[in-house]
């Protein structure tokens, strides 16, 4: 096992990389924002006396690489700083944040995920069936119809009967029962949004391997068509099904600000067009990070089940 | 070989027709041909590439690929009428009373799972046995296949074992429920003699121990002599001929087995001795090269002269390719270098000036990958005309349709065609008229036999014999074929692990005495008589104790 440790670790000290890079990006971004922070602020009848003070304040008179610094410090301690909209602390205000997104993902991944690999399996055993060309068509309308369009779709359908509520109040002390039946609706939209995807997918990788003589063979050992998927197909179309899972977890992260819109949802993705909109940068700066975080981590996983899943990269000759 | 004409009949195949699509349209495969089989039989079946024995083979379990379809006939097994039978009764005789083993163990084995699940997956899955009743049965056909560590290997992955010993390893897999029948679709072709020898032999020893049927299919008539108590001749999806083993090797009746017997007959006329002081084209000096830490090549030395053949034999793995690489410059030398006509080349194509690459030209194994599907033979012959030559106009025009004259295909009929408009063969020939484009003084033929039918291979060593005469071509030619040695080398270099272990000239190489090695090589190459396996395997025991 130990070439899948090197490898874990070789990953993740690119990944690390990546990260710092991606904050040196995210720093320089905002830096090339064009006006003056503390001017924006104390609005236009400042004196400069004022200005100069609160940048001092600030710390905007430290030099720019001295600033990225302690910045990138205090990230690494868990401390973003505090948010210049309300001077909470950021670490306060993205912990609750980052829960919700993080329960709104992993509850929509947990419906889609199985689904789209069951629904992947059985259009590829019955491909060119009726029910393949349905479950294809079904899949490509969701995830053709904007996202919002969905969500309104279902709030028409669904909530103004009265089954469940359109806006998703999040408290901490709400019950799981209670959260899941709460945010049942923003998790079906964003079920609805990566199905297609990840479905489409595992029906082409397995679809792609039947040709095998592997498959031939196993078909020519007697082999129940259900098993020659499950057990010959499947393992070997691992690969890119695990990847594209990963790429639509990520999404589901980071790219579901609109869905969070439609339902008032309390996530990330909001707070991160809320804080855009009031120029608060150390708290996009943050969410910018969390986000970049997220990605590489999805994506590192991702390349370590994809190892995992081939004999041939670990079991060496 | 056994006398197995009074036993019941096993498999009885009445007026089959097989179809394929393309383009919308059905065509037929296979165009009405019967076949009986009694238990405990072995039929060859052969002919050439195309000729539908496979799709044969696979009919006999009542499977066709995708895009085949059975349009006629009837199928009998055991009393069992396969094209009545519904799909889970085939399912159910597949692999448990029907076997098949592949050409390619490499790729017909699943590379997820061990061997040993592999193994166990059908005698489980028909309820034969249990799993691990199955293991131990597995551990024990290992070992009767004469794997090494049987108790072991079924425990690795298909990756980690080599050809031959993969294709035991199948062939142990389709015994696993004791089949009354197995389908040998070309079992021995992609290893090399030495390997195919052991595989004939295990797959021989277990087909008479369990007296289970099978059908042979190959295209090696030596092969198929050893192995069958009759043979069939295909043609096209049609029956040639068919005849018990001995009768169709001594006196075959119809004129294609006749030529099919004849193919190895072109074999070139000795040369006199290249005199001394001659500087040659192409000449290795003790040149040591490998990839990262392994030198593949040890030190070897040859010579190649102007309308002389090298032919360099040797198992995969010795090294023959990568002393090509190393020649055209792919694959820089640790060690040692390449001269050309006497003056040395810079190690690395990058450095070599345009001429000195025009001057040595490569012909690949596979037409197939070797020419870019997507250009006509017009560009594909005609841009290394345009690029070492500088041709343009109609003085490239007229340069294509003198070469594809050369190769022997109508310049009107051929020159605007695409490679997928072409057969094996004229594939193989575009090769080398791209080759030839060049005007080089020395070629570099890499296998270019072995991927086709005997027949068309036989055109294609004609043709190239007459090119070097033509244009006083030197040729390295790689091959692990001594048949084509014998037809087309004036002199051999024998190659083991990266080492050259014999060279000399063809005449003195066939003659004895040889290295050990050498004689290996030599022995193991098929023959037509039947008994030449029994008898080798004999002598080879008794030299052993």
């Amino acid at each position: 096992m130990s070439i899948v440790w090197e490898m874990i670790f070789k990953r993740l000290g690119l990944g690390l990389l990546t990260l710092l890079v991606i904050s040196v990006i995210i720093f320089s971004a905002t830096e090339l924002l064009p006006g003056d922070l503390a001017q924006a602020i104390l609005g236009q009848s400042a004196t400069p006396e004022t200005v100069a003070a609160f940048r001092k304040e600030l710390g905007l008179d430290l030099p720019a690489y001295q600033r990225y610094f302690n910045w990138l410090f205090g990230a690494l301690q868990g401390d973003f700083g505090t948010s210049l909209a309300n001077k909470r602390p950021i670490a306060d205000l993205i912990a609750t944040r980052l829960g919700n997104t993080l329960f709104l993902a992993l509850y929509a991944a947990a419906i889609a995920v199985p689904l789209s690999l069951t629904l992947g399996i059985l259009a590829a055993l019955y491909r060119n069936s009726i029910f393949d060309r349905a479950a294809n068509a079904l899949a490509l309308t969701s995830i053709s119809f904007p996202e919002f369009f969905v969500a309104y779709i279902l709030i028409f359908v669904l909530a103004q009967s009265g089954l469940f509520p359109s806006m998703t109040r999040m408290d901490p002390n709400t019950s799981l029962g209670e959260a899941l039946y709460r945010a049942f609706l923003p998790a079906l939209t964003l079920t609805l949004v990566v199905t297609a995807h990840m479905m489409r997918m595992t029906r082409a990788a397995i679809i792609n391997l039947l040709a095998s003589p592997y498959i031939e063979m196993a078909r020519l050992k007697g082999i129940n068509p259900m098993r020659v998927i499950l057990k010959h197909a499947l393992p070997n179309a691992l690969a890119p099904i695990i990847t594209v899972i990963a790429l639509n977890l990520a999404y589901l992260i980071t790219g579901v600000v609109v869905v969070e819109v439609v339902f008032v949802y309390p996530g990330l993705g909001q707070l991160m067009v809320d804080s855009v909109a009031k120029r608060d940068f150390p708290v996009v700066q943050a969410v910018a990070l969390i986000f970049a975080a997220a990605y590489v981590l999805l994506n590192l996983t991702a390349d370590v089940l994809s190892t995992l899943s081939n004999p041939r990269l670990i079991h060496r000759k | 070989m056994k006398d197995t004409t009074n036993k019941p009949v096993l498999l009885t195949m009445r007026n089959i027709e097989i179809e394929g699509r393309s383009d919308e349209t059905w065509s037929p495969i296979i165009k009405g041909v019967d076949l009986t089989l009694n238990k405990g039989e072995v039929l060859g079946l052969i002919g050439e590439s195309g000729a539908g024995k496979s799709t044969l083979g696979l009919a006999a379990m009542g499977f066709t690929r995708d895009g085949c379809r059975i349009s006629g006939g009837t199928i009998d097994f055991d009393g069992i009428d396969l094209m009545k039978a519904s799909e889970a009764t085939r399912r159910g005789l597949r692999g448990k009373r029907i076997a098949y083993v592949a050409q390619s163990a490499a790729a017909s084995f699943n590379p997820a799972h061990k061997l040993i699940d592999q193994y166990s997956e059908a005698p489980v899955q028909h309820g034969v046995m249990g799993r691990a009743e199955a293991e131990s049965d597995a551990v024990e056909l290992y070992r009767r296949m004469q794997l090494p560590n049987p108790d072991e290997i079924g425990f690795r992955y298909p990756h980690q074992v080599s050809g031959g010993q993969l294709q035991r390893a199948m062939t142990a897999m389709a015994m696993a429920c004791r089949p009354d029948l197995i389908i040998f679709d070309e079992p021995t072709t992609a290893l090399d003699v030495t390997t195919q020898i052991e595989v004939l032999a295990a797959i021989r020893d277990i087909v008479a121990q369990f007296d289970t049927a099978a059908i042979y299919i190959t295209h090696d008539l030596a092969v198929v002599a050893q192995m069958a108590d009759k043979i069939k001749v295909l043609l096209r999806g049609d029956e040639v001929e068919e005849a018990d083993t001995r009768t169709m090797l001594a006196s075959p009746k119809q004129d294609y087995t006749k030529t099919l017997w004849a193919v190895r007959s072109h074999a070139r006329a000795t040369q006199p001795p290249v005199e001394k002081g001659t500087v040659p084209v192409v000449s290795v000096k003790a040149v040591t090269a490998g990839y990262g830490p392994i030198d593949i090549l040890k030190n070897i030395n040859f010579d190649i002269h102007k309308r002389r053949t090298v032919a360099v034999v040797g198992e995969s793995g010795s090294g023959k390719s990568t002393a090509a690489r190393v020649i055209t410059g792919l694959l820089p030398p640790r060690q040692g270098q390449v001269l050309f006509d006497g003056k040395p080349l810079p190690p690395d194509y990058r450095q070599r000036s345009r001429d000195q690459l025009r001057q040595a030209q490569m012909i690949y194994q596979m037409a197939d990958t070797a020419l870019n599907p997507k250009l006509r033979l017009r560009e594909l012959i005609g841009r290394p005309a345009q690029m070492y030559l500088g041709l343009q106009g109609k003085a490239l025009t007229d340069r294509i349709r003198d070469l594809l004259n050369l190769i022997e295909l109508d310049p009107d009929k051929f020159i605007d065609r695409l490679p997928s408009e072409l057969s094996g063969g004229q594939k193989q020939r575009v090769g080398i008229a791209r080759a030839l484009a060049a005007e080089p003084k020395f070629i570099i033929c890499d296998e270019v036999t072995s991927a086709l039918d005997q027949l068309v291979a036989e055109g294609i060593l004609k043709l190239l014999d007459r090119l070097q005469t033509e244009f006083d071509l030197a040729y390295m030619f790689i091959t692990h074929d001594l048949a084509t040695v014998r037809a087309i080398a004036d002199e051999v270099v024998v190659m083991q692990n990266g080492r050259v272990v014999e060279q000399g000239p063809k005449d003195e190489m066939f003659q004895p005495p040889h290295d050990p090695y050498t004689e290996l090589l030599l022995s193991s190459v098929p023959e037509m008589d039947p008994d030449w396996l029994t008898k080798l395997l004999k002598e080879r025991a008794e030299k052993a104790s």
